[in-house]
């Protein structure tokens, strides 16, 4: 089994509209997809979500507020999972309610120090 | 004398273990077996005794004297107490006139509690410590505990013999963990008071007082870390829930031949409703701090179980306390149970698929649930999983239910 890393991207102001039954049930279709990977002995850490506060430094001490360059690729989450391969950890991404809202997942091989 | 008879193992159950956890917190945990040896000595003396004189005014006091001065003979006699319990003794006396034997209620709770620590030491296996709380805090049998573990005599002796030997090698003490390492501590030992109440609880064995027996056990070594300040943390008061929740059914889930009833068929008036209130009360008092423990999953699971009427609201629960509880710590049963509860909150044909990723096709619960979950959707594939798990299980009461289901199948 190898780990891999579940990115989450998505434009941060639209998936935070709707009303509270409505981001309820969102809310649930995270915790039954996480659930279902964790009923699988696949999850490795469910991690965490981002806030949308921060900030991004480049060379020559640059500071720019935030990440939002493009915001609709913003990253909003991460997970950490295993599978037996990439295409397996892609198959499990599938399920993730991110998709509804135009959102994406970013799957990537961990490769270990 | 028949009185005697019948008070001596109920008094053997109830004082063994404070006369051995005391004793052995005088002589260090190297010495137990002398601990364990007065004790069994008090309780030989009472019962020829007792069988000739009667019984005395107050038996637990006889008990106690008789150790005490058992214990104090000992020492005088056996050099090793000079040579080696001495320097153990905290009180620098060298009289042993003078050497006291506190047998008060408080000391008594304090040496059992900071034996359950010794006990619990993460240095010997779970196994060796569910045997070892059996014998020395509980004060069980040899053979009961080999009953308990469906098992002989010599396996459990020698694997009380190498714990202790452990033990001593380790040069575990009995006190009390320091503040810093008490939270590490207490969760091995309530580990393993969640397995020994699992040990009674889903044990296979015929013996249903013995294994209720068990089960009570583990909740009154959980009490006793709920009536100190330092050990009644949130976390313990969730276990306690859950054992009570769980306890609650003990009159309804087994029948006159000690076969399980399924939850489904248990007639709701056996379950006891002060188990249940009891439960509650300390899931509330559970519900304090920002720390979320296995225990509160599974104890918030037991509430809703103690509710029999299927609602919309109870599954939900259920399924998110189980997303939970998988994602803190995976187990193939929790696996199962929350695929359960996903076909009782978003349907059938979601739980199929979710159940054939489980990867558990070696566990006959995975077909069972299989069969359940296909059944009224695609008779054949829900009897051919049926079919497999019968041909997986060991267990006379699955065997019974899984029959029957299928002969429910051909009804359909």
């Amino acid at each position: 089994m190898k780990e891999f890393l579940f990115v989450f991207r998505n434009d941060h102001p639209a998936a935070h509209k709707g009303s509270p039954e409505e981001m309820q049930a969102v809310t649930k279709q995270w915790m039954d997809w996480i659930g279902g990977i964790a009923a699988q002995n696949k999850l490795v850490d469910r991690g965490n979500r981002l806030a949308a506060e921060g900030s991004t430094l480049k060379p020559g001490n640059v500071i720019t507020d935030g990440p939002f360059m493009e915001i609709k690729e913003a990253i909003g989450g991460y997970t950490l999972v295993r599978a037996e391969s990439l295409a397996e950890a892609t198959e499990m991404a599938k399920g993730c309610p991110i998709f509804q809202f135009g959102g994406s997942v970013e799957v990537r091989a961990i490769n270990p120090l | 004398m028949e009185q005697s008879e019948e008070l001596i193992p109920h008094l053997f159950r109830t004082e063994y273990r404070k006369l051995t956890a005391v004793l052995t917190k005088i002589f260090g945990l190297e010495h137990i077996e002398i601990a364990e040896d007065i004790s069994s000595d008090t309780f030989l003396m009472a019962s020829e005794t007792w069988g000739i004189r009667g019984l005395p005014e107050n038996p637990v006091a006889w008990l106690y004297t008789v150790a005490k001065n058992k214990a104090k003979d000992y020492l005088k006699r056996n050099t090793l107490f000079e040579q080696k319990i001495m320097p153990h003794i905290q009180n620098n006396t060298s009289e042993i006139q003078e050497f006291e034997i506190d047998l008060s209620e408080q000391n008594i709770t304090d040496c059992q509690l900071q034996m359950m620590f010794a006990i619990c030491h993460p240095s010997i296996s779970s196994e060796a410590q569910i045997s070892l709380s059996l014998r020395v805090l509980c004060g069980f049998g040899i053979d009961e505990i080999a009953t308990a573990f469906l098992t002989n005599k010599e396996v459990i002796n020698k694997r009380l013999f190498r714990a202790k030997e452990k033990l001593r090698e380790e040069q575990v003490k009995i006190e009390f963990p320091n503040s810093s390492a008490t939270e590490d501590r207490l969760e091995v030992v309530l580990r393993t008071l969640y397995l020994l109440f699992n040990e009674g609880y889903y044990s296979s064995g015929k013996d249903v007082t013995l294994r209720k027996d068990v089960c009570l056990e583990a909740m009154r070594l959980t009490h006793l870390l709920l009536e100190n300040k330092s050990t009644n943390k949130p976390a313990v008061n969730a276990l306690i829930s859950l054992m009570s929740f769980h306890a609650s059914r003990f009159e309804a889930r087994v029948n006159l031949n000690g076969e399980t009833i399924l939850y489904q068929d248990q007639n709701e008036n056996l379950w006891n409703a002060d188990l249940i209130l009891q439960g509650q009360y300390f899931l509330n008092h559970a519900s304090v701090g920002n720390k979320l423990s296995k225990y509160h999953l599974e104890a918030g699971i037991a509430y809703w179980h103690t509710l029999k009427q299927d609602t919309a609201e109870k599954w939900e629960s259920i399924l998110q306390l189980y997303n939970k509880l998988l994602q803190l710590e995976y187990s193939p049963m929790a696996a199962l149970n929350r695929t359960y509860a996903l076909s009782k909150a978003n349907g059938k044909n979601e739980a199929i698929i979710a159940a054939e990723k489980l990867n558990l096709s070696n566990n006959h619960l995975y077909h069972a649930l299989l069969g359940n979950l296909y059944t009224g959707i695609d008779t054949d594939t829900a009897r051919s999983h049926y079919q497999a798990a019968l041909k997986l299980t060991k267990s006379k009461a699955d065997k019974t239910v899984i029959t029957r289901n299928i002969s429910d199948l051909d009804a359909i």
